[in-house]
């Protein structure tokens, strides 16, 4: 079993997501999306981005096109900043909505600073159990996945199932990856993503 | 001030599909309309900043939401208004409940009318306050034009307890 990095936890979705999914990138995720290859019509490369906020905007994706999957790759640090959307996310149950949380443990973009859910960010040393989090506030479908080989095998199944689905990563971090770059005007991106739903 | 079906009414004029929203004592009772109305529906929320996130990717995905929250919830909605409004250029508008504007007895010196309005000026939300029942169709009125012109914009009710 080998570590999983980011930018294989990523390829694994940009090789997975359907041509008529969304599929939303924010911090290191974005950083890696972007590194792929051109960026979709249905991708939202959500830069600059509000703190944690990546998961509210998928949830409102999700309400607004109900049958459409959209999918949220998300890292820890901005999940724990905005914890409350998993509650909100499960309270409206969006079916198609698949949140993909890649845990390294730390603000990656900043430095990699061990955020206040991984053992060194904790006066007691533990961790916190995203799986049975997802699980105690009502997610639909519930996977984890260690490493690359499990999760390639894993993506469909996990993509496929009935949502609101999270799947946890355990990733790598690497403190000298750096930020995300936006790719042009946000309002013109986010325009065009508008009209392109709408077609 | 004004009851749920009305403003669910003035909400279905304005081509409303979604109203986000975490309440309070003035506008949380408005929701059992609002979630019963056809063409209409609520989005209860756990913290105001999700809210102008959710009604983001609403407005992304081709609807057209409203944030509906107290003042302290726009205190806390900060970072999360700026991106949408203001980075993305995404035009929400809003219905703003503005505590102990016409009664300060629950809360003497309540500091909600200390920052209220200057915060929505520093958000460069456009905002219409709203004093009196009477002022209904100027509600209506200024939130058409903040949609029709693109623009944040919001409804400041004025109200009389915490």
């Amino acid at each position: 079993m080998s570590a999983l990095s980011l930018r294989d936890a990523v390829s694994v979705v940009h090789q997975a997501r359907g041509d008529a999914d969304v599929v939303i990138t924010t911090m290191g995720a974005a950083r890696e999306w972007q590194a792929l290859g051109p960026l979709h019509p249905l991708d939202l490369f959500f830069v600059p981005s509000a703190m944690g906020h990546a998961t509210s905007v998928g949830l409102g994706l999700a309400l607004a096109q109900p049958e459409r999957r959209v999918v949220v790759l998300n890292g820890d640090g901005s999940m724990l900043m905005n914890l409350g959307s998993l509650v909100t996310i499960t309270a409206t149950r969006p079916a198609h909505l698949v949140l993909v949380l890649c845990d390294n443990g730390a603000y990656e973009v900043t430095g990699a600073q061990p955020t206040p859910g991984t053992p060194a960010g904790r006066a007691g040393g533990d961790s916190i159990d995203w799986v049975t989090l997802a699980r105690a506030v009502g997610f639909s479908a519930v996977f984890r996945f260690d490493d690359l080989e499990t999760w390639r095998l894993g993506v469909a199944a996990a993509m496929a199932a009935r949502g609101p689905v999270f799947v946890h990563l355990k990733t790598t971090a690497d403190a000298a990856a750096g930020g995300p770059r936006s790719p042009g005007p946000a309002p013109d991106r986010g325009r065009a993503l508008r009209a392109a739903l709408s077609r | 001030m004004f009851t749920g079906t009305q403003i669910a009414a003035l909400l279905t004029r304005l081509g409303i599909t979604h109203v986000v929203t975490v309440p309070d004592s003035t506008v949380g009772p408005w929701g059992d309309a609002i979630a019963t109305a056809p063409g209409l529906r609520l989005v209860r929320v756990c913290r105001e900043g999700e809210a102008w996130a959710v009604a983001g990717g609403l407005w992304l995905g081709g609807q057209r939401p409203l944030v509906m929250i107290q003042c302290t919830g726009l205190f806390e909605s900060g970072d999360a208004l700026r991106n949408v409004l203001h980075d993305w250029k995404i035009p929400i508008p809003a219905i703003i409940g503005y505590r102990s504007y016409l009664n300060q007895n629950f809360l003497p010196g309540d500091t909600c009318l200390v920052f209220t309005e200057p915060v929505l000026d520093t958000w460069r939300i456009d905002y219409k306050l709203i004093t009196s029942p009477d002022q209904y169709e100027e509600l209506s009125a200024h939130l058409e034009a903040c949609l029709a012109a693109e623009r944040p914009g919001a409804g400041l009710i004025a109200e009389g307890r915490a």
